[in-house]
């Protein structure tokens, strides 16, 4: 078989993809025109699948910081954290990081996928058990794949599948790492964390939460499901991204484990990566600033979610099971999904197209983020849409 | 080695609800090119026979197999083990 003849279903796909109206599957963002708008084929568009939670990639005071940066330390590290790629910004981050969440260590990453690469990868290895949730993003499943650990998947969202598992692995439990997610990126439904640590701490088990869509977005401080939940003393690993709430790129991890310095020097994906540059970590820097001293903005996105939610409800609509910015929309089939997506961007809005397999049950969904962005009317206008297509004169009909 | 009798048979019935009907299913049968398996019905079905047995499979175990024959030899080694 040629290396290229396993991309032959892609191009099928691709081609049914068209029957149906798409394009391309890579939508361009001619121009930003702010957080929640840009020019996307010629056309104002409202943007509302871009986890940009907290609405900060515009923010004066991130891109002054990064501005600064820029000028005074270049626009590259061109190195790794254990070359040349350590500023003095990077160790400043990793402490306020630490500080933030109230542990004793943290680590940046240049990404939030090489933060779960990196982390799974190094903490366990060939002879360990990690036990994670079946919607887990795919960094995730990536890092465990690296570990040459055994993978074990729970059922979503099931302590007691979770309990089964452990219980399965007998004396090897107690050194397993279970990791579950603070908000699932599909849905935007939370882990049940309250139940999940009891279990865990049954069987003596090391937990990690991917607080990837829940920083900035769940909890008294923006802190995450950990806080929100009141168990983050219990979660040995709390991993994240700077590219959703923080307006940036980058990964972190925290932790109260002291050993979790020992771990970047065992950690390749951290060892063989330069390091983030100085202006994204100037912008992630003054973008927690402004999360710790702006909990309005957080305010801001659960009205913006809620008023979105129950407006999609209305109409109607499948929904996620429970109102989170992450509004999703479950369609009936992925040609359907496709038609009212491509009618949606026509009207000048943008969600987020799943297609199986991407979707955690098989199923097609349109993916709505809301941002603290987001004005009131905006939210209305992409309601009032979702609305017209509804109307049987405007449904988006067969295109084949 | 030869799969016990008793986990291929449950494993062959499983698949068979889950499979095109009226499609012939054997120890041969590859569940991706005969029967267009994809990944999440190959979920699917190691749950149900997870939880039947009793058993965890790992997923680093998936890539070696591709026949019924190869998932109930796995099924076994996996409850041997146990």
């Amino acid at each position: 078989m040629a290396i290229f003849d396993k991309f032959k279903q892609l191009a099928a796909t691709r081609r049914t993809l068209a029957q149906c109206g798409l394009a391309s599957v890579n939508v361009v963002m001619e121009k930003l025109l702010s957080p929640t708008e840009a020019i996307v084929n010629g056309r104002r568009t409202i943007l509302a699948g871009t986890n940009n939670y907290l609405g900060l990639t515009f923010d004066p005071g991130c891109i002054d910081a990064a501005c600064r940066a820029l000028h005074e330390s270049g626009t590259g590290t061109t190195g790794s954290r254990a070359a040349n790629g350590t500023y003095s910004g990077h160790v400043a981050l990793e402490k306020e990081l630490a500080d933030f969440f109230d542990c004793r260590h943290a680590i940046v990453f240049s990404t939030g996928y090489v933060a779960n690469l990196g982390m799974i990868a190094t903490l366990v290895g060939p002879g360990d058990a990690v036990v994670i949730d079946a919607d887990c993003h795919a960094s995730i499943y990536d890092g465990c794949t690296l570990s040459r650990a055994d993978i074990i998947r729970f059922r979503h969202n099931d302590p007691a599948d979770l309990d089964k598992r452990l219980r399965r692995l007998g004396d090897r439990a107690a050194n397993a790492l279970v990791i579950v997610e603070g908000l699932y990126s599909m849905l935007g439904d939370r882990a049940p964390l309250a139940e999940i640590v009891t279990v865990k701490k049954r069987y003596g088990a090391y937990l990690m939460v991917d607080e990837a869509h829940s920083l900035g977005v769940l909890g008294d401080h923006g802190r995450g499901l950990a806080e929100e939940t009141g168990v983050a003393r219990e979660v040995d690993f709390i991993i994240g991204t700077f590219s959703k709430s923080l307006g940036a790129i980058g990964g972190y991890c925290a932790s109260n484990h002291p050993e979790l310095d020992l771990i970047r020097f065992a950690n390749r994906p951290y060892l063989f990566t330069a390091s983030p540059s100085p202006s994204v970590i100037a912008s992630t820097r003054q973008a927690l600033a402004t999360l710790r001293a702006r909990p309005e903005l957080r305010l801001r996105l659960w009205e913006n979610a809620h008023h979105l939610y129950h407006r999609l409800q209305d109409l109607g609509l499948t929904l996620g099971p429970e109102i989170s910015p992450i509004v999703a929309i479950r369609m009936n089939s992925p040609e359907e999904t496709v038609r009212q997506w491509c009618a949606l961007l026509e009207r000048g809005v943008y969600v987020n197209l799943v297609l199986p397999p991407a979707s955690p049950d098989g199923g097609a969904l349109l993916r709505c983020s809301m941002s603290a962005g987001h004005t009131p009317e905006q939210v209305d206008q992409i309601a009032d849409i979702f609305a017209a297509l509804q109307e049987p004169g405007n449904a988006p009909g067969p295109m084949v | 080695m030869q799969p016990n009798k008793d986990i291929l048979t449950q494993v062959t019935e499983l698949i068979k609800s889950l499979a095109p009907e009226h499609q012939d299913i054997n120890e041969a049968t590859d569940l991706v090119a005969d029967l267009d398996f994809d990944s999440l019905k190959v979920m699917k079905l190691l749950e149900e026979l997870e939880d039947r047995f009793d058993i965890s499979v790992p997923l680093n175990l998936l890539p070696s197999i591709r026949t019924v024959e190869d998932l109930a030899l796995q099924l076994q080694r996996i409850i041997d083990e146990e």
